[in-house]
C-alpha cells in the first residue's frame, strides 16, 4: 500500500490528489463509455443509411440514459443451475478489470494548482505496460468463468470461443507493443509518451506495430470483424447469454470501456500520447482517443465476420509471424544504430 | 485483389456518412397505404342510407379465422335496416384474430364489407378490438394517406369490376 503511494509520492504529489483523480477519471469513462454507445450507434446508422437512435431527449442525447434505466429497473434473474458465488461475481471481475487498466494511461503534462502538483496520470507504474496486459488477462476470467459458470451450452460455447481468440490474439498484440518498448527503453506509459515527443510518434517507424496493434485490439475487444465470441447466428449472444439487467450492462460496458482502454493505449503507444502543437495536451488526448473510436466503429460497419478457421489461420500465420518480425527487426535495428 | 477491395469497402461506408437516410419516421410522416391495401374492415350503406349488409353470414362461412359473427332479424314495414329481406342485428368482427385475408369481401354478394385502409389497431385490452356493426359502419376516425391508384398497374379484380 505504502509503495503504490511512494510511486505517486515520489512525483510530489500528494496520495489523496491521486484518489481524487482516480474518482474522476472513473467517472468521465463510464461517461465516455455511455456517450460511445450512443455515437456508435449514431455514426453505425448513418453509415447504413438510417439515422440511428434519435428518439430520446434532442437527437437521442438522452438514449444512453434511457437504456441504463432500463437495465437497472430489469429483474436479475439467475439460472437455477447456475453456480451462484461466480455466476454473480464475474460480471464485476470483467467491469473492474477494465476500469482499472484505464489508470495507467497519461493524459496530460501534470499541472500545479493551489501549490500543489498535479500529474497528468492516475499512476506512473514502472511495469505499466505488463499491467494492462495483466490485468487484460484476468479480465478474461469474467468472460470465461461467467460462461461455464451460467451452465447453458451457449454460454459455455461462447466462452470457449472467447478463450481461445483472446489467447491467439493476445500474443501478436503483445509483440506488436515490444518495438515500441525497445524503441522506448521503457515499459512505463509516461516514459513512453516523453520518448515519443523527444523523437517522432511511433506509428511512423512503427507502423507494422500499430497495424498488428489494431487488428489484434479488435480480437481482443471481440468487435467485428473478430465478433466471433458472440455471433449471434450461431450462438445465441456468446458467454453473456444467460445475463440480464445490469449484469449484463456491466458485461457491456466492461467491452465498451476495454475499448477505449485500448485506443488510449494505442494513442499512447503510437500517436504520442498528449503532445500536439497549440492545443493543450488533454484536448489532444481526446482528439486521437475520438479519432481511433471513430476507426474502430469504422471496422465494424465495412466488414463482414471471419469464419473460426479464418481467425484461427490468420492469427497464428499472418499475425504472429509479422508481430515478431517487426520486434526482432525493431531491436536489431535499436541495436545496430 | 482482395486487400484494395477491403478498402473499397471503407470508403463506401464512409461516403454513405454524408447521404441523407432513407428512413421514414413513421409517427410523424406515415407512407401511404397502397391502393389494393387490405386494412380494418368497412361496413357499407346504400345511397339512400340502408346498409348494404342482408346477414346472409357468406363471410362469416367464408373466414378461415372464424372472427366474424352474424346473427341476422328481418326487416318490418316499420323498422327496415338493409335492402333485403333481412339484416344483420348483430355484426362482430374479433380483429385480434382477423388475419386480413379478404375472404370475407370477396365471398359477400352485396360488396357491403371491403378491407380498408386503417392499420393502425392496437389497443390496451383485447375486448377493443371486437368491432361493433356501429363501429365498422361509421366513418373512420383516424384517415389513412392511400396513393394514388394510377401510379400502380394492377388491374382491378373482375368481382369488383362487374358488380
Amino acid at each position: 500500500m505504502s509503495a503504490l503511494f511512494l510511486a505517486s509520492g515520489a512525483n510530489g504529489e500528494p496520495w489523496w490528489i491521486a484518489l481524487i483523480k482516480a474518482f474522476v477519471v472513473i467517472n468521465l469513462v463510464l461517461f465516455g463509455f455511455a456517450y460511445l454507445t450512443l455515437i456508435e450507434r449514431k455514426v453505425m446508422g448513418r453509415m447504413q443509411v438510417r439515422y440511428g437512435p434519435n428518439r430520446a431527449g434532442p437527437f437521442g442525447t438522452l438514449q444512453p440514459i434511457a437504456d441504463l434505466v432500463k437495465l437497472i429497473r430489469k429483474e436479475s434473474f439467475f439460472p437455477a443451475q447456475a453456480v451462484d458465488v461466480l455466476y454473480i461475481l464475474s460480471p464485476f471481475l470483467a467491469a473492474f478489470t477494465a476500469l482499472t487498466t484505464f489508470s495507467v494511461i497519461p493524459w496530460g503534462p501534470g499541472w500545479v494548482i493551489g501549490g500543489y502538483q498535479v500529474n497528468g496520470y492516475v499512476a506512473d507504474v514502472p511495469i505499466a505496460l505488463l499491467l494492462v496486459f495483466a490485468l487484460g488477462s484476468i479480465g478474461v476470467y469474467g468472460f470465461i468463468v461467467g460462461g461455464w459458470a451460467s451452465n447453458s451450452k451457449y454460454s459455455l460455447l461462447g466462452s470457449m470461443r472467447t478463450c481461445a481468440q483472446l489467447v491467439s490474439y493476445e500474443v501478436s498484440l503483445a509483440l506488436s507493443v515490444l518495438g515500441v518498448v525497445v524503441m522506448a527503453k521503457s515499459l512505463s506509459l509516461v516514459d513512453v509518451v516523453a520518448a515519443q515527443d523527444a523523437e517522432v510518434w511511433y506509428v511512423i517507424p512503427q507502423f507494422v506495430g500499430f497495424l498488428v496493434f489494431i487488428v489484434a485490439g479488435t480480437a481482443e475487444t471481440s468487435r467485428a470483424p473478430f465478433d466471433l465470441p458472440e455471433a449471434e447466428q450461431e450462438l445465441v449472444a456468446g458467454y453473456h447469454t444467460e445475463y440480464g439487467g445490469m449484469r449484463f450492462g456491466l458485461y457491456s460496458m466492461s467491452e465498451y470501456i476495454n475499448l477505449i482502454t485500448l485506443s488510449g493505449l494505442a494513442v499512447t503507444l503510437f500517436l504520442g500520447g498528449w503532445h500536439g502543437p497549440w492545443l493543450p495536451g488533454i484536448v489532444w488526448f481526446l482528439l486521437k482517443l475520438a479519432v481511433l473510436l471513430f476507426l474502430f466503429i469504422w471496422i465494424r460497419t465495412t466488414l463482414p465476420r471471419l469464419r473460426y478457421d479464418q481467425l484461427m489461420r490468420f492469427g497464428w500465420k499472418v499475425l504472429l509471424p509479422v508481430a515478431t518480425l517487426n520486434a526482432v527487426v525493431t531491436a536489431l535495428l535499436v541495436v545496430a544504430l | 485483389m482482395q486487400p484494395f477491395g477491403t478498402l473499397k469497402g471503407f470508403g463506401v461506408t464512409f461516403k454513405h456518412i454524408f447521404k441523407q437516410p432513407i428512413t421514414q419516421q413513421y409517427p410523424e410522416y406515415k407512407r401511404p397505404v397502397y391502393p389494393r391495401f387490405r386494412g380494418r374492415h368497412r361496413l357499407h350503406r346504400h345511397a339512400n342510407g340502408l346498409e348494404k349488409c342482408v346477414g346472409c353470414s357468406l363471410c362469416a362461412a367464408a373466414c378461415p379465422a372464424d372472427c366474424i359473427r352474424v346473427v341476422a332479424a328481418e326487416n318490418t314495414a316499420e323498422h327496415r335496416v338493409s335492402a333485403g329481406e333481412r339484416y344483420a342485428r348483430i355484426y362482430e368482427i374479433n380483429l385480434s384474430r382477423c388475419i386480413f385475408c379478404g375472404y370475407c369481401e370477396l365471398a359477400c354478394p352485396f360488396d357491403a364489407i371491403t378491407l380498408g385502409n386503417e392499420f393502425e389497431l392496437s389497443e390496451y385490452s383485447r375486448d377493443d378490438l371486437i368491432y361493433t356493426k356501429d363501429m365498422l359502419l361509421a366513418e373512420p376516425i383516424k384517415r389513412v394517406p392511400v396513393q394514388d391508384p394510377v401510379l400502380y398497374d394492377t388491374p382491378i379484380p373482375a368481382y369488383k369490376r362487374e358488380s
